[in-house]
């Protein structure tokens, strides 16, 4: 186990930069997700952390020493692709075993690693198998198992997870997280789902255009996020926006709506107020948006409805799953203030 | 129940079913007697060498296919001749050992013209390909010159220089390798092996079937090769086999059935080749991009 940390690191590729000094500390023992959409550079941190590119400026620590000039092998980290990368022509034994080849292990201790990471993975029967004769859940467990046999200071995951059904990939998300529970290795996650990103991560890394946007705790980012990228990104549905400028107190949305806010601001700065749809609320409280149903999703226990309000365009809110209101029906849509966030119209940053 | 019965005769009524035939038109009747034909021609020549290696000498100019008096005499005089069994050896010899050069040597620079980025590499792949269009009859010059100056002639050596290496093995090779995911070759970079490592355990054996392909081509071609082994032999002892059937006979009379009886006995060790990895020459071919 060890920690890691990033310095200034700067990836370029021809007159193209696609990673503009990233800088992160990762404890000892972390789960640390990297998420942002297609093109972020989460995978470009991610290979460069493993070694399998090298870095145009900055540094890498692992375990207190710099690592960018030691080949992938001497790193002391593993590596989970997303395709898996387990060799179809190797049984499941030897694709576990394949990282100990240089290992100056004996031949029985080899042995004895390999049956306990199966155990640990419950593969014990699938030893003898090659990957064509498993299961999408069972070919990710052998990469895994492959990655953990070298018991690595870090494990390295790219979107590991992409390629499976929905139920699977829920499956495993949660065999990862009990695994890391269990062995406590320190993990940089890359995944372009938030989803995965909130329920596995100990600290969530968000990238957009090579840059860092927030580093944070899932609470953190989801409650308190930096800027309006971080706040639309993180949550499903995406938090709902609508311009205004600060007057009387308040914000006066450009539907014409006076919204009360804590926050002391100048008159006629321009601001977006920003509501997740799970806090607005039907017809409680003073209203902050009204319009009338376009669409219902019900999922059940509750109804996704979306609402056009006029001059802030569709707002998304959650109804009630039993009684939610109909298609064209008009609905006023109310917030608590300690709900509401408040961003700079120009930079999109938090207020 | 009422629900069962009701399905069973829907059931039964299915099975009976046939999908109606469509009749054949024109153009497919048009194309199989071109095919047909084109059998015919392909096997005409086999069926000739098979037909002349069962004559006497003077039944040889005759054109019927079935010889009126067959006979074996021609397998006996061949095979009981010391020096078919040599030919025959030095044939193996020179194909088994080209063919393993071009497996190594084609494999190993297709996977790192195909896996390895580095300056000039596009440059160094024209190169290779551009020596394919160069006939064999224009480098035999160079190559005999060479041979001479090494002292290669009437050599293994020198027959088996020119091929172990081969442009269309290269390209093969590389179309292969591209199908080898880069997650493969980068997941064993961490887990420890060096590069040589990397394309011997890990990328060799997903891509076997080029290697089947490459090998039939390369065992196929060196073990039907003329002109080059009758220009750097001088002994009757160094002949391969198609240089040493050509021998059979003088200036005055070529022993026809003798030669034909060589060659029907020499297609056997390809006919076997061809039929247990035809698979991997038409995969092979395909991955290849090339046609007949």
């Amino acid at each position: 186990m060890a920690n890691l940390a990033l310095r200034s690191l700067v990836q370029t590729y021809g007159k193209v930069t696609v990673l503009h000094g990233i800088d992160l500390e990762i404890e000892d023992g972390e789960f640390v997700v990297l998420v942002g959409p297609s093109g972020c550079g989460k995978s470009t941190t991610l290979r460069l952390i493993a070694g399998l590119e090298e870095a145009t400026s900055g540094f890498i620590e692992i375990g207190g020493r710099v690592v960018n000039n030691l080949e992938p092998k001497e790193r002391d980290i593993a590596m989970v692709f997303q395709n898996y990368a387990i060799y179809p022509h190797m049984t499941v034994r030897k694709n576990i075993g394949f990282g100990l080849r240089s290992s100056p292990l004996s031949r029985p201790e080899k042995d004895k690693r390999i049956e306990d990471v199966a155990a640990l993975l419950d593969m014990t029967d699938l030893l003898g198998r090659k990957p064509s004769q498993l299961s999408g859940g069972q070919r990710q467990r052998v990469a895994i198992g492959r990655a953990m046999v070298r018991d690595p200071a870090v494990f390295l995951f790219d979107e590991p997870l992409s390629n499976l059904d929905a139920q699977l990939r829920t499956q495993m998300r949660l065999e990862i997280k009990k695994l890391h529970q269990r062995v406590g290795t320190t993990i940089v996650f890359v995944t372009h789902d938030q989803v995965e990103a909130m329920t596995m991560a100990d600290r969530i890394v968000i990238m957009k255009d090579g840059f860092i946007q927030q580093v944070g705790t899932p609470s953190e980012v989801y409650h308190r996020p930096a800027n309006t990228f971080v706040a639309t990104f993180i949550g499903a549905p995406a938090m709902n926006m609508v311009t205004g400028a600060v007057a009387d107190g308040g914000v006066r949305l450009d539907t014409g709506q006076q919204v009360p806010i804590g926050a002391e601001l100048d008159d006629g700065r321009r601001v977006i107020l920003g509501v997740r749809p799970d806090d607005l609320h039907l017809d409680s409280g003073a209203p902050v948006l009204s319009g009338s149903v376009t669409v219902r999703e019900p999922l059940g226990p509750e109804t996704l409805i979306y609402v056009h309000v006029e001059g802030a365009g569709e707002i998304t809110a959650k109804a009630d799953g039993r009684l939610p209101p109909d298609v064209g029906q008009v609905v006023h849509l109310g917030a608590r203030p300690e709900d509401m966030h408040l961003f700079d119209a120009e930079s999109g940053e938090a207020l | 129940m009422a629900a069962t019965d009701q399905i069973r005769p829907t059931s039964a009524a299915l099975l009976n079913t046939r999908a109606p035939r469509r009749p054949a038109n024109m153009g497919q009747i048009l194309r199989w007697i071109i095919l047909f034909l084109g059998g015919i021609m392909m096997i005409m020549p086999i069926v000739y060498m098979l037909s002349t290696s069962l004559k006497w000498p003077h039944e040889v100019y005759n054109v019927n296919l079935i010889p009126k008096e067959p006979t074996l005499e021609n397998y006996t005089y061949v095979l009981e001749d010391g020096r078919f069994f040599g030919w025959f050896i030095n044939s193996i010899v020179i194909a088994t050992v080209t063919t393993l050069c071009n497996i190594f040597f084609d494999s190993l620079v297709g996977y790192t013209l195909c896996k390895f980025r580095f300056p000039g590499r596009y440059i160094i792949f024209i190169a290779i390909l551009s020596t394919l269009m160069i006939p064999t009859e224009m480098l035999v010059i160079p190559w005999y010159l060479m041979s001479q100056q090494f002292g290669w002639l009437d050599t293994y050596w020198g027959i088996m220089f020119p091929g172990l290496m081969t442009a269309f093995g290269t390209f093969l090779m590389k179309q292969f390798f591209e199908t080898v995911p880069n997650d493969f070759i980068e997941a064993a970079r961490i887990d420890g092996l060096n590069e040589f490592q990397i394309w011997w355990t890990v990328a060799m054996p997903l891509v076997r079937p080029a290697l089947a392909a490459l090998a039939i081509f390369v065992f196929l071609g060196n073990w039907t090769a003329f002109i080059w082994p009758l220009i750097v032999t001088n002994s009757v002892e160094m002949y391969t086999l198609p240089v040493g059937l050509s021998s059979f006979g003088d200036e005055a009379d070529v022993a026809w059935e003798l030669i034909m009886t060589g060659a029907a006995i020499s297609t056997l060790p390809t006919l076997v080749v061809f039929l247990v990895f035809q698979r991997f020459i038409i995969r092979g071919v395909v991955m290849a991009g090339l046609k007949g």
